[in-house]
């Protein structure tokens, strides 16, 4: 019983970091009233999800996925030999998009705090219900 | 509500966790996600397209429109703090603050006043006043080209190694926002003003596409560059490397300019007066 549940942990370490960061990420987005909190909580959610996809192109024993093509071994190229090169690629355009979407919710923020000069979710409801 | 907030993130958390045992192990060779793919990629995109960086071929070449359609939202990004926070109206206190070179004296000029023409003995400086830090602005100059040399080499040989337009350009844009911190916000607007850089991430945005165009009109499919071979003399596969290598570079030009857009309109609100 002890011995499935520490295997379990350790064969599966990847996933339970994900989830505890993916959890954190949405509990800061959902319960922290400071919007630049709620855009904090957002990127350590967008990170899990890239920590996720990346882990999942790991294999044991592989290396990376740049094939070496001088020498002896250009022929003989196994799938085995090489990670999963999908998930990076994939995550590559998702690291650079998730700092153009936090530069995008930043300057909405800031917008926000110009025309209000607050970025208290409580504080902005009680203002825009009075309009 | 706090208490609602934390009962949903841990009953997703739960609903994670309880899915977990059924996925594959970490670094298992035989999971879904390795298996059905990704073999193709590995075993093939050498001969497909001569480019040994597996992430780059893929990237550029067989998933070509999805990153074609992430630079143009990051492009989208940039317009979007540009019409979010760009703010041309009169600044409210006129007031200028010059340091004569010379002699270190720091003068104000209220409004109304003679401003000092543009010559070498006087520098504007910003209104929150800071020491004139010769170790930061000379070591500040001795890196910067460095980066950039390193942010061109990752561009250009992503083919081989790990890197790429998109890692290149942020090492790029990094390399402004530095000088622009070392020294201030104005001598970067002056080398990249804030038009030209807005102009200049459009210009890696249509190379992208112009690629894509170029290859339709020559007989190809949408981005298929093979088709370019004919225009660039070499055989199909070597084509292939060279469109990746183009697409590259408008990705680069694209990135940089829009992180450089972030930080010109994020760390002045808009007004592109004085920096951080």
């Amino acid at each position: 019983m002890w011995d499935d549940f520490v295997r379990l942990a350790v064969a599966k370490a990847n996933y339970w970091i994900y989830i505890v960061l993916m959890c954190i990420g949405l509990w800061g987005m959902i319960v922290k009233g400071n919007l630049v909190k709620k855009i904090i909580g957002m990127n350590i959610l967008q990170t899990a999800i890239i920590l996720f996809y990346v882990s999942i192109a790991s294999k044991a024993g592989a290396t990376l996925p740049i094939i070496t093509h001088h020498g002896p071994g250009t022929d003989s190229i196994q799938a085995v030999g090489h990670i999963n090169p999908l998930p990076h690629v994939l995550m590559l355009t998702a690291i650079v998009v998730a700092v153009a979407t936090l530069g995008v919710a930043l300057a909405l923020a800031m917008r926000i705090h110009r025309d209000y000069g607050t970025l208290e979710e409580d504080e902005l409801l009680a203002m825009m219900r009075e309009k | 509500m706090r208490r609602l907030g934390l009962i949903t993130a841990v009953l997703f958390g739960g609903l994670l966790a309880y899915a977990t045992p059924d996925f594959p192990d970490w670094g298992d060779p035989r999971s879904p996600a390795s298996t059905h793919v990704s073999p193709y990629y590995i075993q093939n995109s050498l001969a497909d397209t001569a480019v040994p960086n597996i992430v780059t071929a893929v990237l550029a070449d067989y998933r070509g429109y999805d990153t074609m359609f992430e630079t143009t939202v990051i492009f989208a990004a940039g317009l979007a703090c540009l019409f979010l926070l760009r703010n041309f109206g009169p600044r409210a206190v006129e007031s200028r603050l010059y340091r004569h070179r010379p002699t270190g004296i720091t003068l104000r000029i209220e409004q109304g006043g003679d401003l000092p023409e543009n010559s070498a003995e006087f520098e504007r400086i910003d209104s929150q006043w800071v020491p004139y830090d010769l170790i930061i602005r000379c070591a500040g100059r001795l890196v910067l080209p460095f980066i950039q040399l390193f942010a061109l080499y990752v561009v250009a040989h992503g083919h081989h190694s790990p890197g790429g337009g998109f890692q290149g350009g942020v090492i790029f844009g990094a390399a402004l926002i530095f000088y622009a911190l070392s020294h201030d916000l104005r001598s970067t607007l002056g080398h990249l003003p804030e038009a030209r850089s807005l102009i200049v991430a459009a210009v890696g945005v249509l190379i992208y596409v112009g690629t894509g165009v170029l290859c339709l009109l020559l007989g190809g499919a949408f981005l298929d560059y093979a088709a370019l071979a004919g225009l660039l003399g070499v055989d199909p596969v070597m084509a292939r490397s060279h469109g990746i290598l183009m697409v590259e570079i408008g990705v680069a030009l694209a990135v940089t300019t829009v992180m450089v857009s972030l930080y010109y309109y994020l760390a002045t609100a808009g007004r592109l007066d004085e920096g951080l």
